[in-house]
């Protein structure tokens, strides 16, 4: 288990991350969302240890960071960003020293190294000095080493940066491999990434947490989430006046044939519309609901604006 | 883990860096010329007509002043500049055992570099009859000089992301702590104090913290515990300085 404390971090005068707390259990991964520069990076320094805290610490398996990192570091995996790698040695060389450190040796040692290749797909390049791979060959290299000592807790910034779709699937299906055994926090941008992969995800803006929840909920926050599309031949003046009439709706946007109806009230908005277009005898040609939209949570919290609807 | 495990691991995995680059061997050959040169061209070795190798070493403290800093600049400049420092400081592994395994590491490359001078010494051996003893002494002396030197440089790598930098700062600072107990420079300044008040014993006082005297004292064959001591004690600073500067620096 992961416990997240009250991290804290003040580069000098700057505020980078004010008062991050979270948790996360196995089997979960984590997305962790936010927009560039609102201090998701420094909070995975602070919790691999790499940065020490202002305040607060990070609780590894039982294990205070701050207090006694070096037991920390050992149940932990960490994928950087940029993904960081000796280049002047061969993959299997870099993978042998890893696991020098991480305490093995002998055969133990090259079946660790030997599994890490396997995982992350380097059998071709295995003796392959890692100043000559491409990209994603580097980044799954730094992926192996996280992996290589099989640690409960994965902690990775941006681990499909920089690649091309198809290697981006390879790195979400071996994430996916090995979500129920490990508690993962994944940092990303893509936001069809977290629907991929997350069980959960937060939101971090300005150093603090907007937001905590599984994808689902997340979109509810959303303000078209449950909304009303309804798309005509020939829409008329009529029509929409009627369509503003009804109660559940906060706000009717129309557009060419179309009417998006945005609910006041979810639960009773889809059923009102169902019911005037048959009062009024209308043919839509398409009528479908709206599920929100991540990218809509994630502007709306991020740049501070009030069109989110509060939970609950 | 083992405390020294984490130091050996990366110790040899610094040290097999060094030999995977091209540099290293261009350091060596620069290396073993400049010495070779100045011994036998510059230093007159076989005109001196003496079997003893101080016309050999008495160039190792201008030869380092360059080529160490050049070997040390790299050790902590690149792990900053490529991000790797991420990867190890958060292993579990403590800055101290990083510095330590590094600096041995860069210490035993130049060693190395000292040992491949042997056909010097051989060349002594078939020539005359050296005193086998202070020959030694003087490699050893040499050796704890690259040491001293290379602690500097180990600082100043760790200051900074720029390997000229960390060269340029390593050379000044190395530079300084040779010419104030370098002979000409001391017996100037002594002139200099003893017109203005009597402060020669400043003079001497800072001359003391040079490496020459400690390195000159070695060669003539004695191995004294007060220059032991001051190499140890100048080499474990300049470690303790690189421990505080990575402490604090380890983000940007």
């Amino acid at each position: 288990m992961l416990e997240i404390k009250e991290l804290h971090k003040q580069f000098g005068s700057l505020h980078a991350v004010k008062g991050i707390s979270f948790t996360v259990e196995k089997g979960e991964v984590l997305g962790f969302l936010g927009p560039n520069g609102a201090g998701k990076s420094t909070t995975m320094r602070m919790i691999t240890g790499f940065l020490p805290p202002t305040s607060g610490t990070a609780i590894i398996n039982g294990h205070d960071v701050v207090a006694d990192p070096i037991a920390a570091k050992k149940e932990t995996g960490y994928l950087p960003e940029n993904a960081p790698v000796y280049s002047d040695m061969t993959v299997r060389a870099f993978l042998s020293f890893v696991a020098e450190i991480r305490g093995y040796s002998g055969a133990e040692r090259l079946r660790r190294v030997d599994a890490a290749i396997e995982s992350a797909h380097l059998e071709k390049v295995r003796n392959q000095t890692v100043s000559t791979l491409s990209k994603g060959y580097k980044q799954r290299v730094c992926f192996a080493q996280a992996i290589l000592h099989d640690p409960p807790i994965l902690i990775m910034d941006e681990p499909t940066d920089g690649l091309d779709p198809n290697q981006k699937q390879v790195v979400r299906s071996m994430i996916r491999e090995m979500a129920s055994r490990k508690v993962i926090v994944v940092s990303t941008h893509i936001l069809e990434e977290v629907e991929a992969i997350c069980t959960r995800a937060i939101i971090i803006s300005s150093g603090k947490l907007v937001a905590n929840g599984t994808p689902a909920e997340l979109k509810t926050r959303c303000a078209c989430h449950g909304a009303v599309e309804l798309v005509f031949d020939r829409a008329s003046d009529a029509m929409a006046s009627d369509l503003r009439l009804l109660s559940s709706a906060s706000r009717v946007e129309s557009r060419d044939n179309s009417f998006t109806l945005f609910p006041k009230d979810p639960g009773r908005l889809l059923a009102d519309v169902t019911d005037l277009v048959r009062q009024r005898n209308w043919h839509p040609t398409g009528l479908r609901v709206i599920e929100g939209r991540l990218e809509d949570v994630f502007h709306d919290l991020t740049l501070g604006e009030e069109t989110v609807r509060k939970a609950g | 883990m083992d405390f020294t495990q984490n130091t050996k691991a990366i110790f040899k995995r610094e040290l097999r860096s060094y030999f995977e680059s091209p540099v290293a061997y261009v350091f060596l050959v620069v290396f073993l010329m400049m010495t070779a040169f100045l011994t036998f061209a510059v230093g007159r070795f076989y005109e001196n007509g003496q079997a003893d190798l101080r016309g050999f070493f008495f160039w190792h403290p201008w030869v380092f002043l360059i080529l160490v800093p050049a070997a040390a600049m790299r050790l902590w400049a690149e792990e900053r500049r490529a991000g790797t420092i991420e990867l190890l400081l958060t292993m579990p592994v403590t800055l101290t055992q990083a510095i330590l395994g590094k600096f041995l590491a860069a210490w035993a490359f130049l060693t190395i570099a000292l040992a491949l001078t042997f056909p010097v010494f051989l060349t002594t051996l078939y020539l005359g009859e050296p005193d086998i003893g202070v020959a030694l002494a003087g490699y050893f002396g040499s050796v704890l000089l690259a040491g001293a030197y290379l602690s500097v440089g180990v600082l100043t790598s760790a200051m900074t992301r720029n390997q000229v930098i960390s060269f340029v700062v390593s050379v000044v600072i190395c530079l300084f702590l040779l010419l104030a107990g370098w002979p000409p420079v001391t017996d100037f300044l002594v002139r200099v104090a003893q017109d203005h008040g009597h402060l020669e014993w400043l003079v001497q006082g800072v001359a003391s913290f040079s490496f020459m005297p400690h390195f000159d004292s070695i060669q003539r064959g004695v191995i004294a515990l007060r220059d032991l001591a001051y190499y140890t004690s100048l080499i474990v600073f300049m470690l303790f300085a690189t421990h505080l500067v990575l402490e604090n620096r380890k983000a940007s």
